[in-house]
């Protein structure tokens, strides 16, 4: 076994899945914003969980410590990471789970698929879990003549409406009451013509559709919040129940967790149940959290499997900078604060992870030349680092993915960008003190040839303003200043 | 075993390369309320928390519980529900037909109106209570099928925060944090009660 890896590269290879967009963001994103009753939705939205999330943050007095010792705690993970999955494994499997290991998506699916494959059953209840989204699940078991079924509720509206989530809690934000209703009307069988798109009503619809996949199906997949290493226990976070249906009705249960997810103690479960609420849905705790360790016989799934997933993030620990994003516990709060995202939405992002922890996840799990407008698709305002639950540095590690763009772009091309070239000029120039003056002069000719460059350097304006040179630069006002206080 | 040794060996090579420093220490933070368990203010708490996710809050005296229960499923229109086994025999509700647990199939707990349980440990500032399928809550299937779900909280078991409740916990019990009666925020992000779970929840506060 041992001689088999001895050939390993030093570098994880990047993961594969739903983590690419057909497009560059800038493209994407022109088209969204080119939508207003997306835009309406997405404000409307993204302000009334800020609103919610303040309010319930304030009432914890120790918020600053709490997150801090998230943050350590992840930290500590990390630095841990292959001794604590070891030890996750060994209690999984000592209370009578059974842990599989997928180096990456096509790996993961197989063993999914398999899994169910075994148990004779040709349908699948899930519950929502970005893992599975990432690594495409649902496509590779309708591949396989096996048919999941969402079961959580913006799932269910993405699934039925053949769209894609735009949002890691809530995936169909981009939808209002009106088109979730018009959704449900054409595609969910039997419904009550005279639905109307009330949320009460349109939540009702979804428990009678979805009661009879609950009861008679046999095989359920979810995701994993967290996995405590200490003890073999997984959890859940949810909200309506449909969690609770998958993880206790059915007779085998399938969790595919991405391997960052665990934490070393049970001790250390008190800090994020009480961070992931109130930063995610802006709850004091989300109506429901289930907890499961193996098998208990006579209650819940009999046959309960743990599929760890790689799929690029050993990659992403091997960056010093990058590797904090590994510290994400997908709560969303930097999505909803964001200015960017609150105009574009998610799908602009390409990838499963939107928002400002998409743009510096999915360009790690792919490789940044793979996503590499990805890590621009900020102003670098910050707000998604003061809302992070785990003080994930958001702005730094975006910043430090441009330099490895740039980087990586030097030393595959020869050729230098316009960009670089001009900023190589500015360099020279400022080191000049004659230069530079001559240089600040003709800008002040610019007043008269307007707001954009020419080509080749067009680029750089066509997305901003050039801006208006001063008619007196500071060392002309300098330099007369001077001659009008002379004593 | 394959993917297992070479994501390990992947996961080590990563951490060789750029090493990271331990974390040594860890930053406290608040384990404990002002409030020692079972503080009368801490109920009360509890019964707002409770409240304002729209559970609905009783009291009642150890001795009246049966007939607060009875009450409620009577206010309800309940005609039959089940009780885990181990309930305690003087909490039972008269009036109604009671079912106790018997490894009854997931059809027939559809069936049943609401269900009768006790809890493991309640948390007044979150609002939330805990069942760990202990004999007097039973497997997580009863909790979970039937519409109306009545839960009775003894004042022990209330505390004040989340490090408090899971310190009382067994990890390896089957655990269930409930929140007020299940509910979703995925229609604009606003909170609407009712999905898939139990949409109506009763939490009676006993006096000891």
């Amino acid at each position: 076994m041992t001689e088999t890896f001895l050939g390993l590269p030093a570098t994880a290879p990047p993961g594969v899945g739903h983590l690419r967009g057909d497009e560059p963001f800038p493209v994407a994103a022109r088209r969204a914003l080119a939508d207003p009753q997306l835009r309406r939705n997405l404000r409307h939205a993204t302000g009334t969980i800020r609103a919610k999330s303040s309010a319930v943050i304030s009432e914890v007095p120790d918020w600053p410590e709490l997150r801090a010792a998230g943050r350590a705690i992840k930290s500590d993970t990390m630095a841990r990471l292959p001794e604590l999955l070891e030890q996750l494994e060994a209690a999984v499997t000592a209370a009578g789970g059974t842990v599989h290991w997928a180096t990456d998506a096509v790996e993961a699916n197989r063993i999914v698929t398999d899994l169910v494959r075994a148990t004779g059953a040709d349908r699948v209840m899930k519950v929502k879990s970005m893992a599975t989204q990432e690594i495409g699940l649902n496509e590779a078991l309708e591949a396989a003549g096996i048919e999941p079924v969402e079961t959580d509720l913006a799932e269910l509206i993405v699934q039925l409406g053949r769209d894609r989530p735009s949002h890691i809690l809530v995936p169909a934000i981009h939808r209002n009451r009106a088109e979730i209703r018009e959704v449900f009307l054409r595609e969910m069988p039997g419904v009550d013509p005279a639905l109307t798109d009330e949320p009460a009503a349109l939540a009702a619809a979804a428990r009678r559709h979805l009661r009879a996949t609950f009861l008679s199906t046999k095989v359920a997949v979810s995701g994993a919040n967290f996995a405590v290493a200490e003890t073999g226990t997984l959890a859940v976070v949810e909200s309506e129940g449909n969690g609770r249906m998958c993880l206790t009705l059915p007779e085998t249960l399938i969790t595919v967790m991405g391997i960052e997810k665990v934490i070393p103690t049970w001790d250390d479960l008190g800090v994020f149940l009480q961070l992931l609420p109130r930063a995610s849905t802006g709850e004091r705790m989300n109506p429901y959290t289930s907890m499961w360790t193996g098998v208990t016989p006579g209650d819940g799934p009999q046959q309960v499997h743990l599929v760890l997933l790689d799929n690029g993030r050993s990659a992403v620990l091997a960056d010093e900078v990058g590797r904090q994003v590994l510290h994400c516990i997908r709560c969303s709060a930097c999505l909803n604060v964001c200015p960017v995202y609150e105009r574009t939405g998610g799908h602009a992002y390409g990838s499963v992870y939107p928002g400002p922890i998409g743009a510096v996840l999915s360009p790690q799990l792919t490789g940044v030349a793979d996503n590499a407008s990805l890590p621009y698709a900020s102003s670098l305002c910050g707000a998604c680092f003061d809302a992070c639950p785990v003080m994930i540095d958001i702005p730094s590690v975006l910043v430090h993915l441009r330099a490895r763009h740039v980087a990586e772009r030097r030393a595959a091309h020869r050729m230098p960008s316009a960009e670089a070239v001009a900023m190589a000029a500015a360099a020279y120039t400022m080191d000049h003190p004659r230069l530079y003056a001559a240089a600040q002069r003709a800008a002040g000719l610019g007043r008269i040839a307007g707001r954009a460059l020419p080509p080749p350097l067009n680029g750089w304006t066509a997305s901003r303003d050039m801006p208006a040179a001063p008619p007196q630069t500071f060392r002309q006002w300098w330099s007369e200043r001077r001659r009008d206080d002379r004593p | 075993m394959i993917a297992r040794d070479v994501t390990l060996a992947r996961l080590r090579a990563a951490l060789a390369a750029a090493p990271p420093t331990p974390v040594r220490h860890r930053p406290g933070h608040r384990r404990q309320g002002e409030l020692p368990p079972g503080d009368p203010e801490l109920v009360d708490l509890l019964a707002e928390r409770l409240t304002d996710y729209r559970a609905q809050v009783y009291r009642a005296t150890g001795a009246a519980v049966a007939d607060t229960v009875a009450g409620i499923l009577a206010a309800e229109g309940a005609t039959a529900v089940v009780v885990p086994p181990g309930l305690p025999a003087d909490w039972r509700p008269g009036g109604i037909e009671v079912v106790v647990d018997d490894d009854l199939s997931a059809d027939r707990l559809a069936e049943l109106d609401a269900v009768v349980t006790a809890a493991a440990v309640a948390v007044a500032e979150t609002g939330t209570i805990v069942l760990d399928a202990a004999a007097d809550q039973g497997r997580r299937i009863i909790s979970l099928l039937p519409d109306r779900h009545v839960c009775v909280v003894r004042p022990e078991q209330v505390v004040a925060t989340v490090p408090e409740a899971l310190a009382r916990l067994t990890p390896g019990h089957p655990l269930t944090w409930i929140s007020g009666p299940s509910a979703t925020s995925d229609i604009e992000l606003n909170r609407v009660e009712g999905v898939h779970g139990p949409r109506r929840l009763h939490v009676v506060l006993t006096d000891g």
